[in-house]
């Protein structure tokens, strides 16, 4: 059974910097991290202390309100320090790594033989669960729920993104060993999307559905309205691809794979490529004498949804790529490369650039600059053409800005996450930062409406 | 330009806070920011931003209303230099450089005018509200001497642009927050309170009204109506003459050889400054559907508002108004500037895709309607949008409550 679904609304952003299909190996990071504040909302419970040493798969915080969901440890080795902000908030906890890498053994049997309380149980105690977020609120998945499916991508859409087939070439096995498991789970209700003639059409026991068409068609939210949309009162659940494959890896070994791959690119990057790493590993690590500037932003994530870091942060828990553009710190002459220069340089979805001239093969080396101040909304209609759902972006934006709750409800807050308007946010005259809006309008709901 | 971006930043202490002139920041920062993109990154959120923002989109409805002023400034010329030679009929194309300089005589004091006390205001409000100029005025700083008859007192146009800056927009929070369009808000302000200075037929034509003050008969017979203003009047005229009912379809047989379709096409006819020239406004059209700019759902379904409804009245019939041909009614009496340049208002249109479709429509139909059924406010189109200004959040609130019931039915269904 298979369907498709076009997304003709969206947007391409050509950049500079794509991964050459390499995988090469990096040695786990001296320290690596496990931060809070990589799961939105979450208030950790330590379990550990400095000092004390850990293994793969050993719990580290649970979350205080939900005492099931358990946050495990990447890489064994020793607690090295607990880095705590204003209030006592835990930001980081950094683990120093010993050469070992021992794991936590965890007692699998065929997923076959599993039932479906065993396998929340293996997942919720391996510190796997964190991976499955749900929608609404795109927080950590509460397993006391019921969800009306599982959705995976079996793609990223997202500029520089990496290519999951490409990564799981060799672990197709466990990718189908995941589903199964997260079949048991859900009973039957997993949704796959994928594009046509990848691999992962190939897969058992899901509900495929192709997806062609411009990102965001591989963004979750997308394909979850176009499949079967979220209505107050329920759940859907979302995984990425290569968890999948980790769950598939933990029902082979009784292991926790404490690594992943991700993409490294980026027009400051001299040799984008893929990279095996450990979770949380430390960025310079991964990027030594790999970046071309001085003068360079971060992103762990891609450049649309991805968080700034400094050269000695690490790399997010969800993040399966690392993007370095250069910073647009400087005055640009209006008449050259400024508000009023011809812009060929910059890439624009409206047709205020000759960007749409430009052959759809030209590859553009864009900054952080805002290329303009705030402004309030006068230009309409260009949200829409970026935002594949049956959603008004521009009228639920305001609602979220102005903390109307039945606004949000009736407008449809309850299917979107931040990432969703990320689009809107880059095509935006206005320069809002329309994600930060939406989570803010989606931290309402929960406080007040779930 | 690396010693205008040092001196920027050696006179940037002085504007911020704490600095000597901390006061004037925001006008410090307009000057700044229009010479150079300033150097804000993104600090939340998407980590790029698409090249536009609304300098760049402001200043292209400006280029697009280029031709409209252009044009506006000869006509002026033109008709200036045929009150004084006391020939209506004075060849078009003639002197074109004398009435070029004649009509920037006439026009540009007005532009100054619209700009200077405008962004004044503005730069005040700014100041208050410690915020740089947003760049709104700057489209309708242009537009408002556009809509102007060419003999407007210069202190009119001031006040009128007062009036539509403070009570059409700073007082609802500036730029992006205003109910109807500001530069329609400065002449309808005019219209209802100087009626004479804005209708009738001494206005339109530069200098005439002073002429016929001096000696009224050295202009006897010389109609300064506009082409609307002059349609009833040839029933008139025509039936004292006669003695007899004249046909209407007579009275728009003399109209139209009066005003040809070409010539009222072209804008060869009297009108405000920058209405006249349909053909002008279209140049202008052309440039905001290209760059995405202008909604063309609006431009096309307005336009196709006014049509039917000028086929409507055409089947009535009965006197000149109804009985002119509608496509008549599409080249005259700035419905295409309406069309083009203020319905396409993006803050006081319709914000939905499809509510821009009835907006528009509705906008072209009642503008008509006005014209016709009501010959008192000839210029019908200003009225009529703004009064689809007010109705706009009334259309666009069904249309998303219709996205609503869409997903409620969803929710029942389930």
């Amino acid at each position: 059974m298979s369907n498709t679904i076009s997304i003709r609304k969206g947007l391409n952003i050509r950049l500079v910097g794509e991964s050459t299909k390499e995988i090469k190996d990096i040695p786990v990071s001296n320290t690596v991290c496990l931060s809070p504040l990589d799961f939105h909302g979450l208030i950790p419970k330590l379990v550990i202390k400095e000092g004390e040493s850990v293994q793969v798969g050993d719990v580290i915080f649970h979350d205080k309100k939900n005492e099931r969901i358990k946050f495990v440890s990447p890489t064994s080795g020793k607690i090295k320090q607990i880095v705590r902000a204003e209030k006592r908030k835990i930001v980081q906890i950094l683990i120093e790594s010993d050469s070992k890498q021992t794991c936590k053994k965890f007692e699998v049997k065929k997923v076959a033989d599993t039932s479906k309380e065993e396998v929340l149980d293996l997942l919720l105690n391996s510190g796997i669960w964190p991976s499955i977020k749900q929608r609404p609120l795109d927080i950590v998945a509460d397993p006391s729920n019921e969800p009306k499916g599982i959705f995976i991508s079996s793609f990223d859409s997202s500029p520089l993104a990496p290519d999951y087939s490409f990564i799981l070439k060799e672990k197709m096995d466990q990718v189908q060993i995941g589903l199964n498991a997260l079949n048991q789970l859900a009973s039957g209700k997993i949704h796959l999307s994928s594009r046509k003639n990848s691999d992962f059409t190939k897969m058992q026991n899901v509900i495929h559905h192709n997806v062609d068409g411009i990102h965001p068609a591989g963004n979750i939210g997308t394909q979850i309205h176009h499949i079967n949309p979220v209505n107050k009162g329920e759940f859907a659940w979302s995984i990425n691809i290569q968890d999948v494959a980790a769950i598939g890896q933990l029902f082979e070994t009784g292991c926790l794979d404490g690594k992943k791959c991700i993409a490294v690119g980026g027009s400051e990057i001299k040799h984008p490529a893929y990279y095996n790493i450990h979770s949380g590993s430390l960025l310079s690590d991964i990027l030594k004498d790999n970046v071309v500037g001085e003068n360079v932003r971060y992103i762990s994530g891609n450049v649309l949804t991805g968080d700034q870091k400094s050269a000695n942060g690490y790399i997010g828990f969800y993040h399966n790529q690392i993007t370095v553009i250069p910073e647009g710190n400087e005055y640009k002459f209006f008449l050259t490369k400024g508000w009023l220069g011809l812009g060929f340089d910059k890439f624009s979805n409206s047709r205020l650039f000759p960007t749409f001239l430009l052959p759809k093969s030209k590859r553009f080396t864009l900054d952080t600059n805002t290329n303009g101040e705030e402004r309030a909304f006068v230009v309409t209609g260009e949200l829409e053409k970026v935002f594949p759902f049956d959603i008004l972006p521009m009228h639920l934006t305001k609602a979220a800005i102005t903390e109307d709750i039945d606004g949000m409800e009736n407008l449809g807050i309850y299917e979107v996450a931040p990432e969703d308007f990320a689009l809107c946010e880059y095509v935006c005259t206005t320069k809002i930062n329309i994600q930060e809006k939406i989570r803010h309008g989606l931290d309402l709901i929960a406080s007040e409406c779930m | 330009m690396k010693f205008l971006e040092k001196y920027l930043h050696k006179m940037e202490p002085h504007f911020i806070k704490g600095g000597k002139y901390e006061k004037w920041n925001p006008l410090f920062e307009t000057m700044a920011t229009f010479a150079f993109t300033p150097k804000l990154v993104t600090t939340k959120g998407s980590h790029i931003r698409d090249g536009v923002d609304l300098k760049r989109t402001m200043m292209t409805v400006i280029l697009a209303l280029i031709p409209c002023l252009i044009f506006g400034i000869y006509n002026t010329g033109h008709w200036e230099m045929a009150v004084s030679e006391t020939n209506r009929n004075l060849p078009y194309f003639d002197a074109m450089g004398a009435k070029f300089l004649t009509g920037l005589g006439i026009v540009m004091p007005v532009v100054i005018v619209s700009y200077g006390v405008g962004l004044g205001i503005e730069f005040l409000f700014g100041m208050i509200r410690g915020h740089s100029l947003h760049e709104g005025f700057l489209v309708s700083g242009m537009l408002i001497p556009l809509t102007m008859p060419a003999d407007v007192p210069l202190w009119m146009v001031g006040l009128a642009t007062a009036f539509a800056v403070i009570i059409g927009k700073e007082i609802f929070g500036g730029t992006g927050m205003n109910v109807v369009n500001i530069a329609l808000t400065a002449r309808a302000f005019l219209f209802f309170a100087y009626p004479t200075s804005m209708s009738g037929d001494k206005v339109w034509m530069s200098g005439l009204g002073d002429k016929m003050a001096a000696n009224p008969e050295s202009v006897d017979g010389f109609s300064g109506a506009t082409a609307l203003g002059d349609l009833a009047s040839f029933m008139s005229d025509k039936a004292s003459v006669a003695g007899e009912v004249v046909q209407s379809n007579v009275a728009v047989q003399s109209f139209s050889s009066e005003y040809t379709a070409w010539e009222s096409f072209a804008g060869m006819i009297p009108g405000s400054i920058g209405e006249t020239s349909t053909m002008a406004c279209l140049l202008g059209a052309l440039v905001l559907v290209l760059t995405g700019v202008g909604s063309l759902r609006i431009i096309l379904s307005f336009f196709a508002g006014g049509f039917i409804m000028g086929l409507l009245l055409n089947a009535i019939g009965g006197n000149p108004y109804l009985d002119l041909p509608a496509y008549y009614h599409l080249i005259i009496g700035g419905f295409a500037f309406g069309a083009i340049f203020m319905a396409t208002d993006p803050v006081t249109a319709s914000q939905t895709a499809n509510g821009k479709i009835i907006y528009g429509f509705l906008g072209g139909f009642l503008a008509i309607m006005i014209r016709v059924l009501n010959p008192a406010y000839p210029e019908g189109v200003f009225l009529a949008i703004l009064f689809m200004n007010i109705m706009a959040p009334i259309i666009d609130h069904y249309i998303v409550q219709g996205n609503i019931n869409r997903r409620l039915k969803r929710l029942k269904t389930t």
